[in-house]
């Protein structure tokens, strides 16, 4: 029961954006994805979740390649959440939720799966939008409503325990400071109930407070991986993303606390710029 | 929490919602078809067609009717009224799903280049003036026209995915390009061969290009209905696909729906009902796009209603246009494309305003 990527490369139009990545991801765990813009790591969640074919190596579910399973196998088994949905037709979020169920309805949903898409919106907080027109919730709300969705496909336990997995790519971009936690403890809610989960995120924090481990791609390539503790040290962070940083224990949880030490900003005062207003003077009279 | 309440119930109170529109549209299309064989030259009041139809089956209604009327209803009104009903439900329907397809509310049903294919080999065949079956024609000569525009209509859409093919794969965004440049190019041709077409010619073209059911016949009746209703019944079956589709492509495919065979199948249906309607009734404009448009508004984007809604809506639209059209200038017949446009653009345009727009 596992997701793995196997020395996968990804070369797309000439640029090479994964590199021999080897992965594991283990149900009932958190992996949190890092590194800076253009690492790789969206191509990555792209590979595991199937909708981009690896130029070389392959990814395995339970051991068997991606291809064999077909889609409809692969849509009850995971759900994935993409960084960000345009729809511009007018559905209610309700409609937009209920759709998750799609790989397990036969022909019509029954009110079991009315039930499990109330009770996913209840657990991205967003049951009183149920009736509202989805083009016209803002940009965070549409995210914990599309979290909702994919929440409701992999809602319940598989016959036969196989496992389920959920891929979020930055779910958290354009949700608050609080609500980016809240869905963060969703996840870590959802690990201790079975489901593997492989989160992209931008902010080491965040990452450090939900991952079981943690994977840093830089330039295509795995630059580190393990437990936050033992990933998300200062050195490995300034090669990495080119910043320095102090970590300390967390005053609460004792997981790694990072705070950027970017260079203090510089603030100049510039003088008035005197040449304007004689500028002004000659043109009113020139204008005379 | 007025709303969770409200949520369990809600998807029941959709249905109705759904229900209720689909029903009133059947009682709809059903009235209409009974003005549209009552009125003409031969007036038949709408308990005689009853009588006469529930006589064709052997019931008798003991309504009384002259074997005028029985000739006038069974070979030119009945044919005429469900060729128009089949065409509009076509139309409708093919609309609804490239708007669904290409996840734009503009997109109209003969996006993917099948009408333009069809007028370009209609206009073709026009000039050629029946090379295709000999001048002097015989049993074929009256369908070298629709031939050649279905043809031409397949023709272009064969070309329209063979250019959004890139390495195997299928993208929905080239196609709407490709279709777009196709219908171009296509434009220009007709246009070159309309400069050097004769005053005859020229006039059979623009007739054409205007849409009219007078070709309605059993035997034709029955050639679209072979043609469009299988590929009605598929379109039918795709509404949660479709919904998905609304998503974008990426989340369909996530949701486990194939999306290259989703965007092939709803092609190959389009053309077939599209092409078919355009063979026998040339461009009927303006069905295709509107229909569906009114049925979202109504009752939501979600295709389980929006599917059967729109075709009973455009069945609707089409029988009454082309009542106004055989009666507004008897004994002339005005075109049929004008009678749509003319009267849906205001209506649709009115609706829209009150709506407050797309409301995206």
């Amino acid at each position: 029961m596992t997701l793995e990527a196997r020395h996968i490369s990804v070369i797309l139009g000439g640029r090479c954006l994964l590199d021999d990545v080897s992965l594991a991801l283990a149900p009932g765990e958190v992996t949190a994805l890092l590194g800076p813009n253009g690492a790789g790591k969206s191509t990555l969640l792209k590979a595991l979740s199937g909708d981009l074919q690896p130029t070389q190596g392959a990814v395995y579910l339970d051991g068997r390649p991606l291809d064999g399973w077909s889609l409809v196998e692969r849509a009850q088994r995971r759900a994935v959440l993409p960084q960000e949905s345009s729809l511009a037709f007018p559905f209610t979020a309700f409609e937009v939720v209920l759709l998750g169920r799609a790989p397990h309805v036969a022909l019509a949903e029954t009110p079991h799966d009315i039930a499990i898409a109330r009770q996913a919106m209840q657990r991205t907080g967003v049951e009183h939008l149920a009736l509202q027109r989805y083009p016209s919730l803002s940009g965070g709300e549409r995210q914990r409503v599309q979290f909702a969705r994919a929440l409701a496909q992999i809602w319940e336990p598989l016959p036969h325990g196989a496992a389920r997995w959920l891929l979020l790519d930055e779910p958290t971009a354009s949700l608050d400071l609080a609500h980016q936690y809240e869905a963060m403890a969703v996840a870590r809610q959802l690990a201790q109930d079975g489901v593997g989960v492989i989160v992209v995120v931008h902010d080491l924090n965040l990452a450090a407070y939900v991952a079981d481990r943690v994977v840093a791609l830089d330039r295509g390539r795995v630059a580190a991986e393990g437990r936050p503790e033992d990933a998300l040290t200062p050195e490995r962070i300034r090669s990495i993303f080119g910043l320095e940083v102090s970590v300390t224990p967390h005053p609460r949880h004792g997981r790694p606390c990072i705070v950027p030490l970017p260079p203090p900003p510089r603030i100049e005062r510039r003088a008035r710029p005197r040449a304007a207003s004689s500028q002004g003077l000659r043109f009113r009279l020139l204008s005379r | 929490m007025a709303a969770i309440n409200a949520l369990a119930t809600h998807p029941q109170a959709m249905k109705v919602t759904g229900r209720w529109l689909i029903g009133g549209l059947a009682g709809a299309l059903a009235v209409i078809a009974l003005l549209a064989f009552g009125i003409g030259a031969v007036a038949i009041a709408p308990m005689q067609s009853l009588a006469i139809i529930a006589d064709q089956l052997g019931l008798d209604l003991g309504v009384p009717f002259t074997e005028q009327q029985r000739a006038v209803l069974l070979t030119i009104r009945l044919p005429r009224v469900l060729f128009g009903a089949l065409i509009g439900a076509g139309l409708a329907m093919a609309g609804a799903t490239m708007q669904g397809v290409f996840r734009n509310p503009l997109a109209d049903p003969g996006i993917i280049g099948v009408s333009s294919g069809a007028a370009l080999a209609a206009v073709l065949c026009i000039r050629a003036n029946g090379w295709l079956f000999g001048k002097s024609g015989g049993a074929l000569a009256a369908y070298q026209l629709p031939l050649a525009a279905f043809l031409g209509g397949g023709a272009a859409v064969y070309a329209v995915y063979r250019l959004a093919r890139r390495e195997g794969t299928l993208s929905v965004g080239l196609l709407l390009l490709a279709g777009i440049a196709l219908a171009m190019l296509t434009e220009a041709l007709r246009g070159a061969l309309i400069f050097a077409a004769t005053d005859d010619q020229l006039r059979s073209v623009t007739f054409w290009s205007l849409g009219s059911l007078g070709a309605a016949s059993w035997f034709n009746l029955a050639l679209v209905a072979l043609l469009a209703l299988p590929a009605m019944v598929c379109l039918g079956r795709l509404a949660r696909p479709l919904d998905a589709l609304l998503l974008g492509e990426s989340e369909a495919r996530h949701l486990g729906f194939d999306v290259a065979s989703l965007v092939r199948t709803t092609m190959l249906a389009a053309t077939l009902i599209v092409g078919s309607a355009v063979a026998f009734a040339g461009i009927v404009g303006f069905i295709g796009l509107v229909a569906p448009h009114l049925i979202r508004l109504a009752a939501g984007p979600s295709h389980r209603t929006l599917l059967p809604g729109a075709a009973l809506l455009g069945a609707c639209l089409v029988v009454l246009a082309d009542l106004l059209a055989r009666t507004v200038v008897s004994p002339a017949e005005m075109p049929l494309g004008v009678v749509t446009a003319s009267l849906g653009a205001p209506c649709f345009l009115w609706l829209l305003l009150r709506e407050g727009g797309f409301r995206s």
